[in-house]
């Protein structure tokens, strides 16, 4: 190759860039996507999945252990109540944004650069939230009763409050999920119904066949495929606002300094797309590699997910220093108190090492070269979301420690079932992806191929192609002839 | 006439999805490349012809024009289906409240609306997706797990690189050899005749 990827990101053509490199045809890109679905299990898959299902035993362990003896095997007591559960909860749900983020509102602004991601994205969403709905619904102490949480009528004719924020969790969450997996298997179908007609076993066939429910591909088919995907996007942008506004309020209806202030909701969104980005990341490289899927998901998108990062962990600094502006201008003695001791009380540790991984770290991100590094974005996407789950906990916790009654202070430490839930949770997640991965199409082929400049009805081989493809391979099937003369 | 259009408008979607009666299904044809689809359908829609489809791997932009279809009426679906799940999330909790468990709580009103918008809003978007999808897959008579083209060898390419048009027998424009002569000379790469 006369040109590296990264050169290749400096020289979009007039307005065009190029999305997907060495220009491959609409069968390549079935065949780059279909295949490891279809090959051999590679060993590296075993790799990641069996430590990952190991994990997920552990959870097991722990949260049947936790349903035996009580919540009293995690280390919260009063005055913490809240402690790595809720902080695992807010974690999950916030990595789950970004995904709809790619998938919905990057569609709505015709951001074309997601059609290579959104798919793994979304799958990172379902897992993410199954991840996070598992922290609420253990945490409640008897869990034999979990289903007073939802509006069943009942023999004591009891009805959930609707006015509290933790009931407009369990729809927020719950719906989120809900929409979130059939947005996922919408965007599924087409793919679903590629890998049926490419399959050479009866098996496979038959089950991508039952799940592709018929796919014929047809332009009456596309229409109100295309209509559903649109209003799914729509329906979704405002959705993903709500949900972290929504367990933001969680917090801030209540009376807590520390919790109870107005920029919760805009503040949390912003955290969940940062850490979510920063969790694609992590997904997204280990898959290029692994898939070698380098000319599908190119440093072009890596660069875009970095700005993405740049903007958002700024936007959590800026809000960390309003929270400080605003204890400070209210004057309450509670308010200036908490945020004094979040950043210089017994948790200082934590509150630093969240500002020094969400605020300091990825300022890097304003250099070219830190933004197209495979290794310092890897790298990156481990601290960010090392930071945004310490944000969690520095905000739950800290607030939480050192409450009114100087005599009920306390001090907040896990015990190793707190670490056992939370790594399970990650058991749980992986666990999931290397599922996806291993059975489903992990790139949105139908889009991918939209992106490509033939697929255009009105495109013809020109002077600007030839310019595209310098240093690139030749495409490796011949089905590009031009449209006939005069058939327009 | 509007009587007419009105019938038009309600059975054509239906008769266009029922599958024909007869000896064959109908002609597929395949073409190369996006370009050469796009203007065949062009010129299949002139001919007149109704019942009738073009199969692609991907949404090829700009192509329901081409064939010349109606916009979508899925939104309205979305629209309906989402004020119904609003308006029942609304009620339920109106119901709880006010009616069924009516209980004090923080000095609010029994109908404490502001605090009902944010289940109100998820259960709208809940019902809205759920429409979004079902109706998509009513109006696309999706799941149909068997159907005449998927006996072509050739229309097994039609997720992967391949771009076809159907013609059903049932047009009434529909004759076996002069159709495959049209879609012959809008430079189809080949043409199949399949059994129902």
């Amino acid at each position: 190759m006369a040109q590296t990827e990264a050169e290749l990101l400096d020289n979009p053509v007039a307005g065009h860039p190029t999305l997907i490199l060495r220009s491959p045809d609409f069968h390549a890109i079935t065949e780059v996507v279909a295949g490891p679905v279809e090959g051999p299990t590679p060993i590296g898959w075993w790799l990641l999945f069996l430590p990952s299902l190991a994990l997920l035993g552990l959870l097991g362990v722990a949260v049947s252990w936790l349903f035996w003896e009580g919540i009293g095997v995690w280390g919260l007591n009063v005055p913490v109540g809240w402690a790595w559960d809720i902080t695992n909860f807010v974690f999950w749900v916030g990595i789950g944004h970004a995904g709809t983020l790619i998938s919905a509102i990057l569609f709505l602004f015709r951001q074309t650069w997601r059609t290579s991601i959104n798919r793994a994205a979304e799958a990172m969403t379902i897992f993410a939230v199954m991840c996070a709905l598992t922290f609420p619904g253990i945490h409640v102490g008897r869990v034999w009763v979990a289903y007073w949480m939802f509006p069943l009528p009942n023999q004591m004719s009891m009805w959930p409050n609707f006015r509290s924020p933790l009931l407009w969790d369990v729809f927020a969450v719950s719906v989120y999920g809900t929409v979130s997996a059939l947005f996922w298997y919408v965007g599924l179908i087409p793919d679903l119904a590629m890998m049926r007609d490419r399959a050479k076993t009866r098996t496979r066939r038959l089950v991508y066949g039952i799940f592709a429910l018929g796919w014929r591909g047809s332009v009456r088919q596309w229409h109100h495929y295309e209509s559903a995907y649109l209003v799914l996007a729509a329906l979704a942008t405002p959705l993903v606002l709500s949900v972290h506004s929504v367990v933001s309020m969680d917090f801030a209806t209540s009376v807590l300094p520390g919790w109870h202030a107005t920029i919760f909701p805009p503040y949390f969104v912003a955290g969940a797309i940062f850490s979510g980005f920063a969790m694609v990341l992590t997904l997204m490289v280990i898959c290029r590699v692994a898939f070698h899927l380098e000319h599908i998901i190119t440093l072009r998108h890596f660069d875009y997910m970095a700005k993405i990062m740049l903007v958002t962990g700024t936007m959590v600094g800026f809000a960390y220093a309003t929270e400080f502006f605003t204890a400070w201008y209210s004057g309450n003695p509670y308010e200036i108190f908490t945020f004094l001791n979040r950043a210089g009380g017994p948790y200082a540790w934590a509150y630093w090492t969240m500002i020094s991984c969400n605020v300091i770290s990825p300022q890097i991100f304003w250099f070219k070269k830190a933004r197209t590094s495979i290794p310092i974005l890897f790298l990156m996407s481990i601290v960010i979301n090392i930071g945004m789950w310490f944000e969690r906990f520095v905000i739950i916790v800290t607030s939480l420690h050192r409450d009114f009654l100087p005599s009920a202070w306390g001090y907040f430490t896990p015990t190793i079932w707190d670490v056992s839930c939370l790594l399970g949770s990650f058991g749980l997640f992986f666990t999931m992806f290397c599922l996806f991965v291993r059975f489903l199409p992990m790139v949105a082929t139908a889009e991918v191929k939209t992106v490509l400049p033939q697929a255009d009805p009105h495109w013809q081989p020109g002077p600007e192609r030839a310019i595209r493809d310098r240093g690139a391979a030749p495409p490796s099937r011949g089905t590009h002839t031009p449209a006939p003369e005069g058939a327009a | 006439m509007p009587l007419d259009s009105l019938r038009s408008l309600v059975a054509g979607p239906l008769l266009l999805n029922q599958l024909p009666k007869g000896p064959h299904y109908g002609i597929l044809a395949e073409f190369a490349t996006p370009a050469d689809l796009y203007h065949a359908c062009q010129r299949v829609r002139d001919a007149g012809f109704t019942r009738w489809d073009a199969h692609t791997p991907f949404p090829v932009h700009g192509l329901e024009g081409a064939m010349g279809l109606r916009r979508s009426p899925l939104p309205w679906i979305v629209l309906v289906m989402g004020l119904t799940g609003a308006a029942l999330g609304f009620l339920l909790q109106w119901w709880v409240h006010v009616k069924a468990y009516p209980l004090v709580i923080s000095g609010k009103p029994f109908n404490s609306w502001p605090a009902f918008i944010p289940i109100t809003f998820e259960v709208g978007v809940l019902f809205a997706a759920l429409g979004a999808v079902l109706g998509m897959l009513g109006l696309n008579r999706l799941p149909m797990h068997h159907h005449p083209l998927f006996r072509s060898r050739v229309f097994e390419r039609v997720t992967d690189d391949a771009f076809f048009i159907s013609i059903e027998s049932w047009d009434p424009r529909f004759d076996s050899s002069a159709t495959r002569k049209l879609l012959e000379s809008l430079g189809a790469r080949s043409v199949e005749l399949l059994e129902s």
